[in-house]
């Protein structure tokens, strides 16, 4: 187990001095807790606390990332530091699959174990006399009126050519960065975010007509459950990864990152891929199958 | 952020700058403050949770309502389970783990130390989330730690307040674990391969990993909850095409594991005490790490057998009862293995020995509890009852918190610098032990007699088991503070602690002065 460290000579291991910035994370969190406690039973004053702890929450997090933006340029970081935050990064990423997991779980137990029991012989005769196993469903008992699916080859086809493509121009500004090509990376990321704020707006526009046209609503039943949080879950992600790439890019125009020592960039692409990656399923098992 | 520090930063050139007094507890990157702070919360909640049982054991003293309110009794139950299992014994582990990992693999400190203080400080804006929402209109949450809805789509606030406490504690255990993971991974002395790992880390390399793997599904599960109490969703809704099953599978691929997340580290501990004491290393290394990840990967596949209830095909019943018959043999492993490290060892019963035997006997005896609860045939009559209840106190308690204070007792004198009260060490097991057992050993015939469990009254002839385990639980209570006794003893003085005050103790720890100095390992040692 051999140690190389940067040419900067960085510490075999680096332990940062004591800090604040977990206090306030903390406190942040306890407010946006609360505060969403308090919103969700129109408690009046919710708001205010949840706006508060998202403001506290966006303050830890500029400058918690700044100090480690500023340690990472500073040379504090030697190769094994870099070996750690790789490893947190996939363990990271790891997680979130399974948080998705849950809510594919719940799409694939709806349609697979729910739907063909609710409609059996004894339910039918005994309980829902209605009950049709067919999806997309809102349940035996929905009574919001008809409703049609979103269907596959429209907009969420265009954002999978959308994403996809955004995953070329990704790579395509790691090439740019890998080579010293600035240029390359500037342009490449740009798009590649670019590509991203024009998925979200699809997929805002795409929403707006579920509910005006299509009559999809969070409450067409577990049909309007799965496709709400499953995408939605997902665009929150395109979110923070877009957001994440805009601060790449900030930190590229700033001149930080070399061809050498650049993980900041590659974890945020990690990151984007895997979006992209929950994307195809979503486009499959949720649009098109 | 045209202000870049030169490489000459390091962060020990700042310790004249470290705040003092309770901020230096606050900002601590420190691994050994951290497990501190963790240890003394963990202890704290445990004493918080403890009381609550207290309550239970009152109320069921004997048959009528006397005590609590039947709503207050669920609320009891539920606030019991979730802070003892999120409370008390994960955050005791990762207290061992912080405390103990950088030092066992040589390394200065965690992989990552100021998130490593954001992990611990996440858990008290939960404690007070959990614990005020009994004081909310409604009160607290009253399903029962599980969760389940319909009832928990119905409850009042109290219920919102412990989703977020949930969420809140799973984005702490999984930023503890990353940090776990990698510091083990990527923090190791050289020359400490794998395979020379302690036990100890190893354990917690694969609970790390359960916790990342299952937290997240926890969160899924309780999420769901949410937007079908506030936001008109149907996951758990029959009439929206949901089902409440849905509910139980989630929960179950999380609480299976979660069970082995409490149980694996305790493997660790004992794993590491019992040939300390026994003067003879460890039987069948090889063979622990690969039964201990075996239990790991079975406790992904086993999940229905908390359900054999709620109906389920024959198949699906049958393959859940092997399968989960099969998690006995890997435990059979570990246990064979720690007797046959004792089996012609030269052996002391020192406390933590004391307790390591402890969780050997009564965690078997849980582990074959539930060995006849994987039955699906068995299980349908007892699911739900005291028996149930004893089975997993026993692994939980016997097997989880004895090995927590084998632990402590164990790595006391590396953390103060000072040996315990070896006499109180001995009263607090014999207490434990005995009061352990009159609480939990009756609970079996009252399950298999048919006294159901979350119900606060019962019927006349369970009255005199009834009796024997509420006083067994106010003496059990009651001892645990003579470990608070110990413990504080030994931080105010008594014989000093060697570097190695166990001569049979072998690992890294002990290679460092008694107390542990603020710094360790800044400069990696070289294993052999």
């Amino acid at each position: 187990m051999s140690s190389s460290h940067t040419p900067q000579q960085a510490p075999y291991y680096y332990v940062p001095a004591p800090s604040t910035y977990p206090i306030t994370g903390s406190i942040a969190l306890f407010l946006f807790a609360l505060g969403s406690v308090l919103t969700m039973n129109k408690i009046s004053g919710g708001g205010f606390v949840l706006g508060a702890g998202l403001l506290v929450l966006f303050y830890m997090m500029y400058t918690w990332f700044g100090k480690v933006a500023q340690e990472s340029e500073g040379g504090l970081y030697s190769k094994r530091v870099g070996v750690s935050f790789r490893w947190a990064m996939g363990w990271f990423i790891f997680s979130e699959v399974m948080f998705f997991a849950a809510f594919f779980g719940a799409l694939f137990y709806a349609r697979v174990l729910a739907m063909p029991d609710l409609a059996s012989l004894e339910h039918q005769a005994l309980l829902w006399p209605e009950a049709k196993a067919l999806w997309p469903n809102a349940g035996p008992g929905y009574d919001g009126g008809p409703f049609s699916p979103m269907g596959a080859w429209g907009i969420p086809a265009i954002n999978t050519l959308l994403l996809l493509t955004s995953g070329v121009t990704l790579t395509w500004a790691h090439h740019g960065l890998l080579h010293n090509n600035r240029g390359q990376l500037k342009l490449g990321l740009f798009l590649t975010i670019a590509l991203g704020v024009v998925f979200l707006g699809f997929q805002g526009y795409e929403y707006a007509h579920a509910y005006s046209e299509l009559n999809v609503k969070m409450t067409t039943g577990v049909f309007g459950s799965v496709f709400y949080m499953l995408t939605g879950f997902h665009g929150f992600h395109v979110t923070v990864g877009a957001t994440m790439l805009i601060v790449i890019l900030c930190r590229v125009l700033a001149g930080h990152f070399s061809p050498e020592n650049h993980f900041g960039f590659e974890a945020v692409a990690w990151y984007w891929h895997f979006v992209d990656v929950v994307w195809l399923l979503l486009f499959v098992v949720v649009y098109w199958i | 952020m045209a202000a870049i520090p030169g490489g000459a930063d390091h962060s020990h050139d700042h310790a004249h700058d470290h705040p003092s007094g309770f901020m230096r507890w606050v900002t601590t990157t420190n691994h050994k403050d951290i497990g501190s702070m963790y240890l003394w919360f963990s202890f704290a909640m445990f004493i918080v949770g403890g009381i609550m049982a207290l309550v239970i054991r009152a109320e069921l003293f004997q048959p009528g309502l006397q005590v609590v309110d039947p709503d207050r009794f669920n609320q009891m139950t539920t606030l019991h389970g979730l802070i003892m299992v999120f409370g008390a014994i994960m955050p005791a582990f990762v207290g061992f783990a912080n405390w103990m990992i950088p030092l066992m693999i040589g390394a200065s400190d965690m992989a990552f130390a100021r998130m490593n203080n954001w992990s611990f400080w996440l858990l008290p804006p939960a404690a007070i989330l959990l614990t005020s929402s009994l004081l909310v209109p409604g009160g607290a949450a009253a399903s029962g730690w599980t969760l389940y809805p319909p009832l928990t789509v119905q409850m009042g606030i109290g219920m919102d307040m412990a989703i977020f406490a949930v969420h809140i504690l799973g984005i702490s255990s999984i930023m503890g674990s990353i940090n776990i993971v990698t510091t083990i991974l990527n923090m190791r002395a050289p020359g400490m391969t794998l395979m020379k790992m302690p036990l100890f880390c190893w354990t917690w390399l694969i609970t790390a990993y359960l916790v990342i793997a299952v937290m997240p599904v926890l969160a899924g599960a309780v999420t769901m909850i949410l937007t079908d109490r506030h936001f008109g969703t149907s996951f758990f809704n029959a009439a929206g095409g949901g089902d409440p099953v849905l509910y139980q599978h989630i929960f179950w691929f999380f609480g299976h594991p979660e069970v082995y997340i409490i149980a694996i580290p305790a493997f660790g501990v004992v794993s590491q005490v019992i040939p300390a004491f026994s003067r003879k290393p460890l039987f069948g290394y090889a063979s622990m790490v690969y039964a201990t990840s075996s239990i790991a990967i079975l406790s992904f596949i086993v999940w229905a057998h908390h359900m054999y209830t709620v109906g389920m095909p024959v198949a699906g019943q049958l393959y859940f009862m092997f399968a989960t018959m099969l998690i006995a043999i890997p435990t059979g492993v570990k246990v064979f293995n720690w007797v046959a490290t004792m089996w012609r060892g030269s052996l002391s019963f020192e406390t933590p020995m004391l307790f390591s035997i402890g969780f050997l006997f009564l965690f078997t005896l849980g582990g074959f509890s539930g060995l006849v609860l994987s039955m699906t045939a068995v299980d349908v009559q007892l699911h739900d009852s005291y028996y149930v209840v004893a089975h997993f106190h026993y692994v939980m308690v016997a097997g989880a918190l004895f090995s927590a204070y084998a632990g402590a007792y164990y790595w006391l004198p590396k953390w103060t610098g000072h040996m315990y009260d070896e006499k109180l060490g001995k009263l607090h097991f014999w207490l434990s032990l005995i009061f352990f057992n009159m609480t939990f050993f009756v609970q079996h015939f009252l399950g298999l007699a048919g006294m159901p469990r979350r119900i606060p009254d019962y019927s006349l002839q369970f009255a005199e088991f009834n009796k024997i385990s509420s006083i067994g639980a106010f003496g059990f209570g009651l001892s645990q503070l003579v470990f608070l006794v110990v413990v504080l003893k030994c931080l105010k003085g008594g014989e000093k602690a060697s570097a190695k005050p166990w001569d049979g103790a072998e690992g890294l720890e002990w290679t460092v002065p008694s107390p542990a100095p603020h710094h360790t390992f800044e400069v990696p040692p070289v294993v052999k």
